[in-house]
């Protein structure tokens, strides 16, 4: 299954991933490859088999609705690229 | 010293034949001289590993050891450790230095074991080469043209070249017994949620699983029996209590029911691989098994599902490497649009956003039902054929990996044939089921993993089964020649 140029930029867009001009036709054809390959699974009849999400099929299990994790604000603000007045900082997006 | 196991190093260490600071030094001056033949170690961490070493040493002396009291380990770089930079092999991390220990590693810390430095990997532990690593390939310690393996490379060539006994890693298609097929190491993928994910950086999280790597079945015993816990924090953790997974190592396993599932001897098998697999369960017959043929009819389905639901759950989980909280951000961005396309681009590696784009493809809108949707189906399938076939044996075995190691850069233009290299191991990620690989042999003379699959957590019967085997051959005690 072929993927076209416009396709890609769009995934690209949804992903907020930048691609090069000069790469996009690899990588169209590299996400071709993959896209045939996945397609195999078209031909299975699934009718009627529930979709697995947790191998052992337990359930999401629940806690208790406490503070367990000290405030470690600064910590965590010293990992960003740019931080000020306790905030991460980006740049503008409204005027 | 470094040709010591870890069940040998725990009896010389509390036996004073040596200290944990003697072989903590031994091993550290080995990686220095060696590493720079495989490229194994992304970051050593010499000076806090001898402090360990020195307060290991203290707790042996005053016999108030725990279970790897001194024992040096290294932890894959997916690790997150505390004050230790945690790079998961890609540029976007290579300034992140956690404020916090995974699990794991907090297990090993309590447990006494020293920590050596972070082991190299593929870019977010997606490759089965080693090569789509940031800080460059690792070579394989059998011959240095050819690949160790992945995504674990880096822990697995690191045990394999005796530079650490024993090493964490990662499992999400094959990621541990891989690389130890391809590097004459014993590596265990333990069940879905044996091992807690909090602090192990996310790929695909229904998928991914920590685990060992180590020289012998009884090594990744004793390593799973201080990994494995249940955790609060990782609610996909399963709620079982820690136990002592050599506790029946020395079973007899006569009667031992081996199901040998046709569709792991066809096509695309190497010859040789196959072989010395035939051999293996051969030596399993002479040991009191019984072999089964058994049917796992959906297994080829299991690598395009896989491509599928890895990459979706990938693209979720890596979108939150946005530029603005930790980790790499572009230079002078025009506008926050700008800072995360740019961020993101720079910061990944090529691998990294195919499948991220893969993923987002699957996931978009009109396309749920047709991919994820039907994998998911597909999924419950495949571990329908293990249900199966576990009414009938006991445990499952075949080839790890259809070829031995590959020459760095061979598959490196073909994903879809990168991707094949995980077609005997990704069913049993899709599953849930525990894994191992064990050295049985040589094909054109580079290490054959042989696969044991168990049953849900039945990861004890299935170390009995590699131990035996273990005891009544030597492949796991040959070792790599020495780089020059």
């Amino acid at each position: 299954m072929a993927v076209d140029a416009q396709t890609v930029e769009k995934l690209a867009e949804l992903a907020r991933i930048a691609i090069s001009e000069e790469t996009i036709d690899e990588v169209s054809s590299r996400l071709g490859d993959v896209l045939q390959l996945v397609d195999q699974l078209q031909a299975v009849n699934t009718e009627g088999v529930e979709p697995m999400a947790h191998p052992l099929d337990e359930i999401q299990v629940l806690r208790k609705d406490a503070v367990t994790e000290p405030n470690r604000r600064e910590e965590f603000l010293k990992l960003a690229p740019q931080t000020e007045a306790g905030l991460y900082l980006v740049p503008k997006v409204i005027d | 010293m470094h040709q010591l196991t870890i069940a040998e190093i725990i009896r010389g260490l509390r036996d004073r034949q040596f200290s944990s600071v003697e072989i903590t030094s031994h091993l550290l001056e080995r990686i220095q001289q060696l590493d720079g033949h495989y490229n194994s170690f992304i970051t050593v961490t010499g000076e806090q590993a001898l402090a360990q070493a020195a307060a290991a040493d203290a707790r042996l002396a005053a016999g108030d050891a725990p279970a790897l009291c001194g024992v040096p380990i290294a932890h894959k770089d997916i690790f997150c450790t505390n004050g230790v930079r945690t790079s998961c092999g890609s540029k976007m991390l290579d300034n992140f230095v956690p404020p916090y220990d995974a699990t794991v590693v907090d297990n090993f810390q309590q447990a006494g074991a020293v920590s050596l430095g972070k082991t190299n990997m593929d870019e977010f532990a997606m490759g089965s080469s080693n090569e789509s690593s940031f800080y460059g390939a690792v070579k394989n310690p059998w011959d240095l043209a050819r690949i160790p393996g992945g995504s674990s490379g880096g822990s697995a060539a690191a045990v394999a070249a005796q530079l650490v006994p024993g090493t964490t890693a990662t499992d999400t298609g094959g990621s541990i017994r891989q690389p130890a097929a391809m590097t004459g190491t014993t590596g265990l993928k333990p069940t879905y949620g044996r091992v807690s994910r909090w602090g192990m950086i996310a790929f695909a999280s229904s998928l991914d699983q920590g685990g060992p790597i180590a020289r012998t079945a009884e090594d990744a015993a004793l390593m799973l029996s201080v990994m494995a816990s249940s955790d609060s924090k990782d609610s996909t953790c399963l709620d079982r209590p820690q136990q002592d997974y050599t506790a029946s190592l020395n079973d007899s396993i006569a009667g031992l029911k081996i199901g040998v599932p046709r569709e792991y001897f066809g096509e695309g098998l190497d010859g040789e691989v196959g072989a010395r697999v035939q051999e293996a369960l051969k030596q399993y017959e002479a040991l009191g098994a019984e072999l089964v043929e058994i049917s796992l009819p959906h297994s080829k389905l299991a690598v395009p599902a896989y491509y599928v639901i890895a990459p979706a759950e990938a693209s979720a989980n890596l979108s939150r490497f946005d530029g603005v909280r930790y980790g790499y951000r572009c230079e002078n961005p025009a506008d926050l649009r700008d800072l995360y396309m740019r961020s993101r681009g720079e910061g990944f590696g090529e691998e990294v956003k195919r499948r991220i784009l893969v993923g987002t493809y699957a996931l978009s809108a009109g396309y749920y039902d047709a991919y994820y949707n039907k994998a998911q189906q597909i999924r419950r399938l495949i571990k329908q054929d293990f249900v199966d076939a576990f009414q009938k044996v006991d445990v499952i075995m075949g080839p790890t990996a259809p070829n031995p190691a590959f020459k760095l850069g061979e598959k490196n233009a073909d994903p879809v044939a990168m991707y094949l290299e995980d077609i005997y191991t990704i069913a049993t990620n899709l599953a849930g089921l525990p894994g191992m690989s064990l050295p049985c042999g040589f094909a054109h003379g580079l290490p054959v993993g042989l696969q044991i699959i168990g049953n849900y957590l039945d990861e004890t019967r299935m170390l009995n089964a590699a131990h035996q085997f273990q005891q009544a051959t030597n492949w796991h005690q040959q070792t790599a020649p020495a780089a020059e």
